[in-house]
């Protein structure tokens, strides 16, 4: 082998851009069809990384923690990131609180690689979301409905999940949100011009990104769906529902067999569309995560509340 | 020429951006579909690699029992094209691979993975492909190429009988982003996240179409 130092074809020396839109959202393009989960050490994100998962999100307390130990839920400890970041060559994800562009920019700092705006950590701002359109690095907002997401998209975000109900093991949020969004997306689609206003006016979302909306019959970005994830047939349905990926929170590290249920939700994730491989994904898991009743939870303590 | 004129090119969908170039392909009118198991393969003329996570492709491939099939297919001439993280496991050598990473192969060549850096250092910008000229009808089309990296691998080390189609330079550094070896494209960056289907129409009509005259 020669060194490529002495290659004589014709190099491109004009200025890179780096942080466009089309390069934070090609980045969530690069995750499609995988699934991304949250770990609180080196060694679960190495179990992740040979699991298959696409990507880790580090941060100190899985959502069942935080909900459980309660208190107020802040960004991880940059030391914790760093060494996550050193232990897998997969992107790493870090959580900053909704509107706390200080510590999203010390995310940014230290070089993760995606950005999750979160309502699992306590909101720093009740009002305003980060502008998201400042920073180099992607974002990844929750949303519970179109124009929620819309509204992310406009500030930014390069990615949007729906929300579910985090550290629950309950699936059902999970699936009214990936619906809503969906069935609002379908219901634009057949809507006359002179409706999309009004329709943008309903949604509270801006009209130029719902007229996108209504000409392509997609988001703008990639959707992944969380919150309550915990067994492969809850993957395989989010992606049976329209989901591009799957965020799994608590369920993999709070379940029995944690590498054997990570590569199980990886196979019905790729093979949503396949009953018997999702059955023999679902085979011999061990105990899955206890879990919470979404319904059980009172309504000022459902984190799908925070955001707006 | 034989009856099927048109040649089945399928895109492994296992993880990535597949659908994206599945979409180009049917927007050039060829005949495409995914592989996801061992029967779609068999069938296929031709593979796309697409961007994604190289390390969950290498992951999944084995753990799904396609990694020896795929290779030995690539090995026996299957015209295949890889981006990002295709043109990763279409490399002989990675350098530095995480644990248990491995790659189909095909080209000589020595990749480094997330060569430019993390995702903030991820950037667009026109390349020059030497033969662009060629693509099209337009013969007076630019020669300029978008080019989409992210967190993209750049080809580190490359036997001299392999053809380097594009570069760009790093810290005053040259390093190829897009080479060609027999039946094997691979680009550091993603055509199939641009409107630009020139790439694609090159390797349909020059390692596809021309290897099935």
């Amino acid at each position: 082998m020669t060194s490529s130092q002495n290659s004589s074809s014709e190099s491109s020396t004009i200025t890179a851009l780096v942080g466009t839109a089309r390069v934070k959202r090609g980045m969530a393009e690069m995750l499609k069809g995988g699934v991304i989960m949250d770990v609180v050490n080196v060694e679960q994100a190495k179990i992740a990384e040979d699991a298959g998962a696409v990507a880790v999100m580090a941060l100190e307390r899985v959502p069942a923690d935080i909900r459980a130990q309660g208190g107020v839920s802040r960004m991880s400890d940059p030391s914790m990131i760093d060494a996550i970041k050193a232990a897998v060559s997969i992107p790493v994800m870090a959580k900053a609180r909704i509107g706390h562009f200080v510590e999203a920019q010390v995310l940014e700092s230290i070089g993760v690689d995606y950005i999750d705006e979160s309502e699992v950590l306590t909101p720093a701002d009740y009002e305003h979301h980060i502008d998201k359109w400042k920073f180099n690095v992607p974002f990844v907002c929750g949303a519970t409905n179109l124009g929620e997401a819309l509204r992310r998209i406009n500030e930014g975000a390069a990615m949007i999940r729906s929300k579910g109900e985090a550290g629950t093991g309950d699936v059902s949020n999970a699936t009214t949100h990936m619906r809503k969004i969906s069935g609002e997306i379908r219901r634009l689609t057949s809507m006359r011009d002179d409706e999309l206003y009004v329709a943008a006016k309903e949604l509270q979302a801006p009209y130029a990104l719902v007229k996108e909306v209504a000409t392509t019959g997609k988001l703008p970005v990639v959707l992944f769906t969380a919150g309550g994830i915990a067994t492969p047939a809850d993957a395989a349905m989010m992606m049976q529902l329209g989901a591009d990926g799957v965020f799994i929170g608590s369920g993999i590290f709070k379940s029995g067999d944690a590498a054997k249920r990570a590569a199980a939700c990886v196979k019905a994730t790729t093979y949503y569309q396949d009953p018997k491989i999702i059955a023999d994904a679902s085979r011999g898991l061990g105990e899955a995560m206890v879990g919470i009743n979404v319904a059980d939870i009172p309504v000022p303590h459902r984190l799908a509340e925070r955001g707006w | 020429m034989f009856s099927n004129i048109r040649p089945l090119i399928g895109v492994l969908a296992l993880q990535g951006d597949f659908r994206e170039h599945l979409e180009t392909l049917e927007f050039m009118g060829e005949n495409c579909c995914l592989v996801k198991d061992i029967n779609s393969l068999n069938q296929i003329d031709a593979l796309i690699i697409p961007g994604g996570e190289s390390t969950t492709l290498s992951k999944l491939s084995k753990a799904f029992d396609l990694f020896e099939p795929i290779r030995n297919r690539i090995q026996s001439g299957l015209p295949t094209y890889g981006s990002c993280a295709g043109m990763i496991m279409l490399a002989d050598e990675i350098l530095e691979p995480a644990s248990g990473q491995e790659s189909f192969g095909g080209i000589p060549m020595l990749v480094r993975r997330n060569a430019f850096g993390s995702q903030v250092e991820s950037f667009e910008q026109d390349l020059d492909i030497a033969g662009l000229t060629y693509f099209g009808n337009d013969k007076s089309a630019s020669t300029k190429y978008r080019g989409v990296f992210i967190r993209a691998p750049w080809v580190e080390k490359v036997a001299p009988e392999v053809e380097i189609m594009a570069s760009v330079e790093k810290t005053g550094v040259s390093h190829p982003v897009m080479v060609r070896y027999k039946n094997l494209l691979a680009t550091s960056f993603h055509p199939e996240i641009t409107a630009d289907s020139r790439i694609h129409g090159f390797f349909v009509d020059e390692l596809v179409k021309k290897a099935r005259v």
